[in-house]
């Protein structure tokens, strides 16, 4: 089971607060371009939640429920 | 039928269908509810997934770190809606509301939501396009393809088009190790979208990652071994490369098609719609029912002349379908126009170049900020005499503070941002390449010589006017 998060890259400014926190799932490229996993294994739930957290430009966004599919 | 002109009881139990399950359907579908449509919501997609993102795929999926189908969106809340996944709609009835899908099933809706976006406009050589190893990427499947293809180490890729899927798939490329060729018929990389000068820049950025970068020229001939597997490409220079991996990245096709007949301002350009969504018919008359959203729509924007403008950004994909499903449902008193302030952002060479405005609305240049030599800087747009975009590379922290200007129609050049400001400060000329010939054009012509006759016919073509070659 994987959780889903997408970042709104517009809105990223490239601070990295999120990097350290869930270095398993975002990453920087260079200075400023973020990549990352958008379907991490839940294993790195807890870590990538306290990452959109810390987002000074709230640009990390988590799934809001576990709707069943189709 | 609860007429959404009915406002109240369409809200509550009208049918409303979505076609196109890609970003901007599913960020509509979840608008249509946050905005009390309690009705009947369908949704249909060509593709057999759920809704995904699609930036990641040139990018950390190219790279091997994320698989192909790892890009699923998070889902902002239920929507409660029919699925019709793996399907296309094949044609529509205006009158009766009437979607028609690719296995003969059809679906009813008193409003629609065209999100039918773009596809990747394929090698126009057929045979050519059909060799093992020739890709395009804009899918989940391509871009499993593709992938699987680099990692297999090929002796060289041939990227053909320059514009940001193509370079940064070369950047990734580099990163990987691989041996890559860049063929781009413009002056430079992303001429297209930031002109020359910036294009120079980008240009230097792939040749100091080790990028065989070709400019000025395109391919002629993809040639197979044996096996039909491409082996050969031939350049317009008479240049021969040894290639294993060829990606045509050379833009998009609007999905229009299966709006043939159906009597919209649907064409190669995509779904005219004004500023509030609405598609607007043949003749150029507003519709009342069926609304348009994401890269395949096309409305006219107050800040650049009232120009229709497509925007295939992403953010286009989600604020067009929160501002359509409003209007969608609200009382016509409430409706709001879309006027996005266009952003897009493209991660390539370690470098994170972000763009506000339309830079290519533009014909002059400032470098406003920090160091092009450097490849960290702010550079701003303008067209008479106003700021009209602005692009950065590694300096996006500053963006907003063009997007403000941008905004306000504020004077071109601008005055010195105070920080950082360059010391040559010269206003010169961007340089965007000429616009190409468009491909598949159709014919509109009028008809009738009486007020009450008078009309316009679409003529669709059968065959393409003319293939662009790459």
């Amino acid at each position: 089971m994987a959780m889903r998060i997408v970042v709104d890259l517009n809105r990223c400014l490239g601070y990295a607060q999120c990097v350290p926190l869930a270095p398993k799932t975002l990453k920087l490229s260079g200075e400023e371009a973020l990549e990352y996993d958008p379907n991490p294994d839940d294993a790195q739930r807890q870590q990538v939640l306290r990452a959109a957290a810390s987002c000074p430009v709230q640009a990390i966004i988590v799934e809001q429920l576990a709707e069943k599919k189709k | 039928m609860s007429s959404p002109t009915n406002g109240n009881a369409f809200k509550k139990n009208g049918r409303i269908v979505i076609i196109g399950a890609s970003l901007a359907g599913l960020r509509g579908a979840e608008a249509l509810r946050n905005e009390g449509f309690s009705g009947h919501l369908t949704i249909i997609g060509d593709e057999p997934h759920e809704p995904y993102d699609r930036p990641p795929l040139s990018k950390q999926v190219q790279k091997g770190w994320v698989k192909a189908d790892h890009t699923k969106l998070p889902r902002m809340r239920k929507v409660d809606a029919e699925w019709r996944l793996g399907v296309a709609a094949t044609g529509l009835d205006r009158a009766s509301g009437v979607v028609r899908l690719a296995n003969g099933d059809e679906v009813a809706g008193d409003a629609l939501l065209i999100a039918t976006g773009v596809r990747a406009r394929p090698w126009p050589n057929p045979e050519e396009a059909k060799l093992e190893g020739v890709y395009t990427l804009r899918t989940c499947e391509d871009a499993a393809r593709l992938q699987a293809a680099l990692a297999a180490r090929p002796r060289r890729v041939l990227v053909i088009g320059a514009g940001f899927i193509g370079s940064e798939v070369a950047s990734v490329c580099r990163e990987l190790g691989l041996e890559v060729t860049v063929a781009e018929r413009a002056a430079a990389p992303l001429a297209g979208a930031l002109g020359n000068v910036i294009g120079a820049i980008a240009a230097e950025m792939q040749r100091d990652a080790g990028v065989d970068l070709r400019t000025g020229v395109g391919v002629t001939k993809l040639e197979g071994d044996a096996k039909r597997h491409v082996r050969h490409a031939r350049l317009s220079d008479g240049t021969m490369l040894d290639v294993d991996v060829v990606l045509a990245s050379l833009g998009s096709i609007r999905n229009v098609e299966w709006l043939e007949g159906a009597g919209l301002a649907a064409g190669f350009w995509g779904v005219a719609c004004d500023a509030g969504c609405r598609a607007f018919d043949l003749h150029g008359l507003v519709t009342n029912h069926i609304f348009v959203a994401g890269d395949v729509a096309r409305s006219p924007h107050v800040l650049f002349e009232y120009q229709f403008l497509s925007l295939e950004q992403w953010a286009n994909a989600v604020l067009g379908a929160e501002i359509a499903a409003h209007n969608m449902v609200c009382a016509e008193t409430e409706r709001r126009p879309y006027l996005p302030l266009p952003e897009n952002w493209s991660g390539q060479f370690s470098r994170n170049i972000k763009t506000i405005g339309v830079p290519s609305f533009g014909d002059e240049l400032v470098f406003t900020q920090g160091s092009p030599k450097e490849r960290r800087f702010a550079a701003a747009y303008g067209r008479r005499g106003r700021i009209i975009g602005a692009v950065t590379f590694d300096y996006g922290k500053w963006l907003q503070y063009y997007g403000a200007q941008i905004e306000r129609s504020g004077p071109f050049p601008p005055p010195a941002a105070g920080f950082d400001v360059p010391a040559d400060a010269r206003v010169v000329p961007a340089e965007f390449p000429a616009r190409g010939a468009t491909t598949a054009a159709p014919d509109v012509v009028l008809t009738g010589h009486e007020p009450n006759e008078r009309q316009a016919e679409f003529r669709p073509r059968t065959e393409p006017r003319q293939k662009r070659a790459a």
